[in-house]
């Protein structure tokens, strides 16, 4: 929205430099131009000063308070929100949990998308109803999805542990274990990730242009394998970068699953950095403790996005 | 070097039938180009040839050896895209080196860091650098090899283009058009850098174009392809002068010739504009199209008469459109000298002399004609 508006300052702005009067009599007008800037950047200023930077500047106060939700006052404690935290065992354990899940949810997903994409686009036949499957997980509700897993998951009648015993091994508690908790979240997050890159993938395998992959063969990539390395890989550089950054922000972002299905346990080994900050927030009502884990992470997604950016900068513009 | 033939290509996609037999045998160092209205099945048929796309049937042979389940990179087979399709997140340097890289380094040596630590590749990649260089500084794009497709002008494009299709020594060139994106003025330039090369490698070369202008400069011979079928193929003189069918006649040449209705007498009378010409059709009778050249038709002379409707002064020559009673189109008439322009709506008198007469049947298939050589101008005969 922001970005359009400003724009179409631009575009605006331009149109006056071009107009033969504004130069005739510079001083006045020059102040009545930057005028109409000014009004023409407004709206959108107002509307990211109100729904984002005004926020973001209350969170990132509200990490130096004591303030506890309904206390009728609060007091400056300078970084002590921070020192507590960083001393903190769960928050340690909370952030490498975060992590872990990302790292694993991110190539996962990643490759699994890009590879269910290849195999819609080069089959032939029912591409729109393969492309529905694999996309109704990114459309279903994920809370609601979170419930059908944990029946999935049953230590006695989940159907994952039927077909286990079905084949002759012992069943397992998944999401019960400590050792296998995370990893069963992971399973999950992927699952709900592969659609919505699958979409993107197929977007961006759609506009390789055909020739392309002629001039490949022609040139000896024989192998499907080195088509894809010469063609395929490079010209979807774009798409890649970003659906890892989305998927990467989404993982930092898990919450519905961790609270449904496990709430943090078994003993925090499922704890996340949003369910810490909603525990902190809205259980224990310590808003400025929860405020400064808030601001821990968005500085990661911060980080994250200043890497997309860095990158982005970096690509090749293609003509 | 090898010689290319096609025996009874047919290929169809679904239910059309794009080619419908085709034969066509292309020399050694030939320069052969596919000529023909977009749509009637020569960059098929060059697919074909590549193995980009298989034919439905007949057969392909290149250097005597039949190629029809050989890949496209085995047939040895270089070809120029009209897009020019250049791998764009690679540079120059890199475009021009994938076919050499694809040849001569294993799908292991190629391997993104692995591949840089086997001994094999630092030696081979040295050799890649010698002709990649080699090819650059014929084609004279030696300063670009760093850069991206992306930086470059359309005609460097087209040069690295061919720089790729050049560096690995193949059998023979294909070319899909390679300059139709290109402005008017680096064309003609392009055509004669692209004749060029073909005189210096003496190697085969299938040209595919819809620009006639193209197919008359550079090509040795020149195949016509009309609705999937090969319709005449003989040198660009001979397809110009000597045209077997009225669409190549039709498709041949700029502007384009001069189509009047007439009729063969049972006696091989040609009759055309209720005038009887001096030349006699050796066979058929019945309804037959006239077919002249516009540099064949002499205006200010003659017993046709048309108004002028319209002036094209090109510099050089001139082509003025006369409207005549019971055509439809114009005729159009050469004008070597446009400083002598008639004026828009004056009558003006034309002729032809017998010999630049092409006369095609009914079907469109050509007539041979005699012509009488006792009477040089076309004689007036009441019509009965």
């Amino acid at each position: 929205m922001s970005e359009v508006a400003m724009s179409d300052t631009v575009v605006s702005l331009r149109d006056l430099d071009a107009l033969p009067k504004a130069r005739a009599s510079a001083k006045p007008r020059r102040r009545s131009r930057s005028t109409v800037a000014y009004g023409l950047v407004a709206p959108a200023f107002t509307l990211m000063l109100l729904m984002l930077l005004g926020p973001l500047a209350g969170v990132i106060a509200l990490s130096f308070t004591d303030y506890q939700l309904g206390a009728p006052s609060f007091a400056w404690i300078g970084l002590a929100n921070y020192q507590q935290l960083f001393a903190d065992r769960v928050f340690w354990i909370s952030l490498t949990n975060t992590l872990t899940y990302a790292v694993i949810v991110v190539p996962g997903s990643v490759a699994l998308g890009l590879g269910v994409a290849m195999l819609i686009e080069s089959g032939t036949h029912l591409r729109a109803f393969y492309r529905t499957i694999y996309f109704l997980p990114v459309m279903a509700t994920l809370i609601a999805m979170a419930i059908v897993w944990e029946f999935m998951l049953h230590p006695q009648f989940g159907l994952v542990n039927g077909l286990i015993k079905m084949v002759g091994l012992a069943p397992h508690p998944w999401l019960q274990d400590r050792g296998t908790a995370l990893y069963a979240l992971c399973v999950i997050g992927i699952w709900q990730a592969v659609g919505f890159n699958m979409v993107l993938f197929l977007a961006g395998l759609m506009s390789i242009p055909k020739h392309l992959y002629d001039a490949a063969e022609i040139d000896g990539a024989a192998s499907a394998w080195s088509r894809f390395r010469l063609v395929t890989w490079p010209m979807l550089g774009p798409v890649t970068l970003f659906v890892v950054v989305i998927t990467g922000i989404r993982s930092f972002q898990v919450f519905d699953t961790v609270h449904v299905l496990t709430k943090g346990g078994p003993s925090k080994s499922t704890e996340v950095l949003i369910h810490t900050m909603y525990m902190e927030g809205f259980e224990f009502f310590r808003s400025g403790y929860a405020a400064a884990v808030t601001v821990v992470f968005l500085g990661l997604v911060l980080l994250l996005t200043l890497v997309k950016s860095r990158l982005a900068a970096k690509q090749v513009h293609y003509a | 070097m090898a010689k290319i033939e096609l025996s009874a290509i047919r290929k169809s996609f679904g239910d059309t039938e794009v080619l419908k037999g085709v034969d066509l045998s292309i020399h050694d160092g030939e320069f052969v180009s596919l000529v023909g209205p977009s749509g009637c099945g020569k960059s098929t048929l060059l697919r074909v040839i590549a193995g980009l796309e298989p034919q439905s049937s007949g057969e392909v042979k290149i250097g005597g050896v039949a190629v029809d389940h050989v890949r496209p990179s085995a047939r040895n087979l270089a070809m120029v895209f009209q897009s020019y399709a250049l791998y764009p997140h690679l540079s120059v340097f890199d475009n021009i080196a994938v076919p050499l890289r694809m040849k001569r380094l294993s799908a292991l040596e190629r391997a993104p860091l692995l591949g840089r630590l086997l001994p094999n590749r630092y030696r081979v990649e040295r050799g890649i650098r010698a002709d990649v260089e080699r090819v650059a500084s014929q084609l004279e794009i030696s300063p670009l090899l760093t850069r991206k497709p992306g930086q470059l002008s359309g005609g460097q494009r087209q040069r690295v283009a061919v720089g790729r299709a050049l560096v690995r020594e193949p059998v023979g060139f294909l070319f899909d058009e390679p300059l139709s994106n290109l402005d008017a003025k680096l064309r003609v330039h392009m055509r004669a850098e692209i004749a060029q090369l073909h005189r210096r490698l003496k190697a085969t070369f299938v040209y595919v174009t819809h620009d006639q202008a193209e197919a008359m400069t550079m090509s040795g011979r020149i195949a016509v392809m009309i609705g999937g079928e090969l319709v005449q193929v003989g040198t660009p003189s001979d397809v110009y002068d000597n045209p077997r069918d009225i669409r190549v006649a039709e498709f041949i040449g700029s502007p384009k010739i001069n189509v009047l209705p007439g009729a063969v007498q049972a006696d091989g009378r040609i009759v055309m504009l209720d005038r009887v010409l001096a030349a006699r059709a050796a066979a058929s009778t019945g309804p037959c199209r006239v077919a002249i050249r516009p540099e064949r038709l002499s205006l200010g002379g003659g017993d046709l008469s048309g108004v002028v409707v319209h002036v094209e002064n090109m510099g050089a020559e001139a082509f003025v459109h006369l409207g005549c009673d019971g055509l439809t189109d114009p005729v159009v008439i050469r004008l070597d000298d446009p400083l002598r322009l008639p004026a828009i709506g004056s009558t003006q008198r034309f002729g032809f002399a017998p010999e630049a007469i092409r006369l095609f049947d009914a079907a469109g298939k050509r007539i041979a004609i005699r012509t009488e050589a006792s009477v040089e101008m076309i004689r007036e005969v009441a019509h009965v």
